[in-house]
């Protein structure tokens, strides 16, 4: 280098100018972002809570609306240890409850399900929020690219009755993929399993607050 | 040292393309290119965080020493990549949803730091902001053509999925060109991704052999 050395303080100084110049406008586009992040967050919780209950029966935000109970699947995979259930009410009355439950067993890891339940153990929908199953085989377990998770929607834990709560290669009633069937079966289970978590714990899910 | 505007849009784009040229970026490119829209969605991002962060650099050029310039650098793409972050969350919601996972990739994409070096710490703003943005165009196509070949290949589409990233009007770039149970599953996963970059990093050296160029065994220090 021909330029002269300068001293430590100056590159410091100068370091120092640019991370408290961009810590500042760091924080301020923070402070912009935070409510409209917020907003969309909240947004996406009430638009797939939407999609297992639908919105006609209930009259509340079933977002806010929500109790504690220990998760059946706590420890596994970094599940929290306690699962939020939502309460959708109609003039105070709990007409449906939606909670999150973590099919095991999947291709590629747990797969977590959102399941839609009706106070006399129906469901009213079940969706897959997250997977890590195989593109273009595991996937249809999405709603975005195959009906076949709807199918579940009105069924309970008598209908159909427990051996046939599988996929037909294992003797039950639901359709495995082509190419794919270790990824329905874990949905299949992990359904049969979260309607047996509601089951188990309905009235502390549905007790008046 | 005068560029010409036209010499460096020619380089980002095609003569010395961040990824069929100077193999840089490889990380998103091989995550991200599953699919034509995914490529087109990283590569857009990548270019808005290249040319913001090459015209700060190149404003800031006379100013940063030699010796800390390499922090400074880092500290200006993280910080545009954290900008490009909280505002696509705030406002482009949809799109966040689909390419939210990849945003923070960028900061160790290696193709904005070697332009920020190569380029725009000796250039001046205007030169620097060009540079940036088709170099960042560049690789928008590198990672587009990509996504396209895999998916065409490996399930039958071309540009799945592309009204969730451009909205509702991009239905009708949404192409099935094989039946529906087409599938070759390799190019969709991991080593897909490596395949179709090397052959096309070759179809790019066979079209600059068959036009006469002598082939540009660029690194990224050749401005």
């Amino acid at each position: 280098m021909s330029q002269a050395i300068r001293p430590t303080w100056v590159h410091a100084t100068i370091l120092g100018a640019f991370c408290a110049g961009f810590g500042v406008a760091l924080a301020l586009t923070d402070d912009i972002t935070k409510a409209p992040i917020k907003e969309r967050a909240l947004e996406d919780k009430m638009n797939s809570l939407g999609q297992v209950i639908p919105r006609s029966i209930h009259d509340n935000n079933p977002v806010t609306d929500t109790v504690k109970l220990p998760n059946p699947k706590a420890g596994g995979h970094g599940a929290p240890a306690e699962t939020d259930i939502y309460r959708a009410t109609k003039d105070g009355q709990v007409v449906a409850v939606a909670y999150e439950y973590m099919a095991s067993g999947g291709y590629g890891g747990p797969i977590r399900l959102m399941l839609g339940v009706a106070p006399d153990g129906k469901l009213l929908g079940v969706r897959v929020i997250s997977h890590k199953e195989t593109p273009g085989l595991g996937d249809k377990i999405e709603a975005a690219k195959n009906e076949w998770i709807t199918r579940f929607t009105g069924l309970s834990l008598g209908n159909p009755p427990a051996e046939k709560w599988k996929v037909k290669k294992d003797g039950g009633q639901f359709d495995q993929f082509s190419g794919a069937t270790i990824t329905p079966r874990a949905v299949v289970s992990g359904i049969r399993q979260g309607l047996e978590f509601f089951a188990a714990n309905s009235s502390r899910m549905m007790e008046k607050k | 040292m005068s560029a010409s505007y036209g010499r460096i849009v020619k380089d980002g784009l095609w003569e010395n393309n961040g990824v069929l040229c100077m193999l840089l970026g490889m990380c998103p490119t091989m995550a991200m290119t599953g699919t034509g829209t995914n490529g087109l969605g990283m590569g857009i991002a990548t270019a808005v965080v290249m040319a913001a962060s090459n015209l700060m650099v190149a404003m800031f050029r006379n100013y940063v020493t030699h010796e800390v310039r390499i922090p400074v650098y880092i500290l200006i793409v993280a910080a545009n990549v954290t900008f490009v972050d909280l505002a696509m969350n705030a406002w482009m919601h949809e799109l966040y949803k689909v390419l939210g996972l990849f945003i923070p990739l960028i900061v160790s994409n290696c193709l904005p730091l070697a332009r920020l070096e190569a380029f725009a710490a000796k250039e001046p703003v205007l030169p620097s902001l060009v540079d940036g943005t088709f170099m960042g165009l560049g690789f928008t196509f590198a990672l587009t053509v990509i996504g396209l070949v895999r998916e065409a290949i490996g399930q039958g589409t071309l540009f799945a999925d592309a009204a969730l990233l451009l909205g509702p009007w991009a239905k009708v770039m949404e192409m099935r060109i094989m039946p529906a149970d087409w599938g070759i599953l390799v190019l969709i996963l991991p080593p897909g991704g490596f395949l179709i970059a090397g052959l096309l990093v070759v179809a790019k050296r066979m079209i600059d052999l068959a036009s006469g160029k002598e082939i540009k065994m660029a690194g990224a220090h050749s401005v």
